[in-house]
């Protein structure tokens, strides 16, 4: 079977849509649950975390120049730089490397 | 407390490495969307509207390969149930005095990238900080498809291979701030990148293909988190100091 493709992009759509939009409006108060609180606390740094490694690894044509970047990223997080910046110069780590011939 | 204009500049300037990051992750989509026999406006429209790089990938394959409504719908609800863990936690972001309008509006938003730079605004979470974000964001990944479907092969690959590090930069420059602060975070965000390395070697090595990545985030994501929250629950004084500042 061949799904209209206009169809298929509007399903896809309203399904994701529906995922994300739906706990922002039927949540409208605090959650006052201390387990609940605290777990939703620390989804975005778990979430974060997982998607960011290995992934990261595999997002270049080699691994050397996605281990640059990492190093960079994090070297320069930790030392306070704004986001743009620690985006910027992993992107320019990246192409420096590959600039060698592997 | 800001003016919305102030939020929505700040949305924009946050914004603009993730429009960077999207246009080369998309630029690659666009192409395999021409490739999968889409028009490049469709694939523009799809990314404009669906704005999840996984999900669009996986309809993009189900398309090429022939598929079902059914199949097409059930396949972005798993890829993309992480965004429901996403969403409450950004509920408890929002002011509970935001409209439902603005909710509507910043659930069209909820990406992982958008969602990093939200959680990590000091306090609460303006609405105006989103729209900025978005309206720097969407362009750059719905414009990234559209040339990449028109013109895949003429951008030279170093470039865009290049400007795709940018995602993982950024959700690095947004976790390691506060996990220097916190040991707990610290050690979950430590916990969160082994584990997710082991688990997806161990996929790999078993060809565990029904366990997508989009599946093994959420997997992860509720078990660490919960283990976090029974071991270390947040204290309420902690919280109350990001309330003053909205």
């Amino acid at each position: 079977m061949k799904p209209n493709i206009i169809l298929a992009i509007l399903l896809m759509a309203g399904i994701t849509y529906l995922i994300r939009v739906l706990p922002l409006v039927l949540i409208r108060r605090e959650i006052k649950n201390p387990i609940i609180r605290s777990f939703l606390h620390y989804v975005p740094y778990v979430t974060l975390s997982v998607m960011t490694f290995p992934a990261i690894l595999y997002a270049t044509n080699v691994i050397w120049s996605a281990l640059a970047a990492l190093v960079v990223a994090v070297l320069l997080s930790l030392k306070g730089c704004k986001l743009p910046v620690v985006a910027a110069s992993a992107c320019v780590a990246v192409f420096l490397i590959e600039l060698f011939p592997f | 407390m800001l003016t919305r204009k102030a939020y929505f500049a700040h949305g924009l300037r946050d914004g603009l490495p993730i429009a960077l990051g999207y246009f080369a992750v998309a630029f690659a989509l666009g192409i395999k969307a021409t490739e999968a026999g889409m028009h490049p406006w469709q694939a523009a429209l799809m990314s404009f509207l669906n704005v999840t790089s996984a999900g669009e990938a996986a309809g993009i394959a189900l398309l090429g390969a022939g598929t079902t409504y059914f199949e097409l719908g059930f396949t972005q609800l798993v890829i993309n149930i992480r965004y429901l863990l996403m969403s409450c936690a950004l509920s408890q972001k929002l002011s509970h005095k935001t409209g439902l309008l603005h909710r509507l509006l910043v659930g069209y938003g909820v990406t992982d990238e958008i969602f990093g730079i939200s959680v990590s605004c000091e306090g609460n979470l303006s609405p105006y900080y989103s729209y900025g974000a978005i309206c720097v964001a969407v362009p750059g990944w719905t414009l990234g498809t559209l040339l990449g479907a028109v013109m895949g092969e003429l951008l030279p690959v170093r470039v865009v291979g290049a400007l795709g590090v940018a995602l993982y930069a950024m959700f690095i420059a947004i976790i390691l701030p506060p996990a220097r602060k916190s040991r707990v975070i610290a050690g979950i965000v430590a916990v969160s990148m082994l584990a997710s390395a082991i688990l997806s070697f161990i996929c790999e090595k078993l060809s565990l293909t029904w366990f997508t990545e989009g599946f093994r985030i959420v997997a992860l994501t509720v078990v660490i988190s919960l283990i976090a929250a029974i071991l270390f629950p947040v204290k309420n004084e902690e919280k109350e100091g990001e309330h003053n500042e909205a």
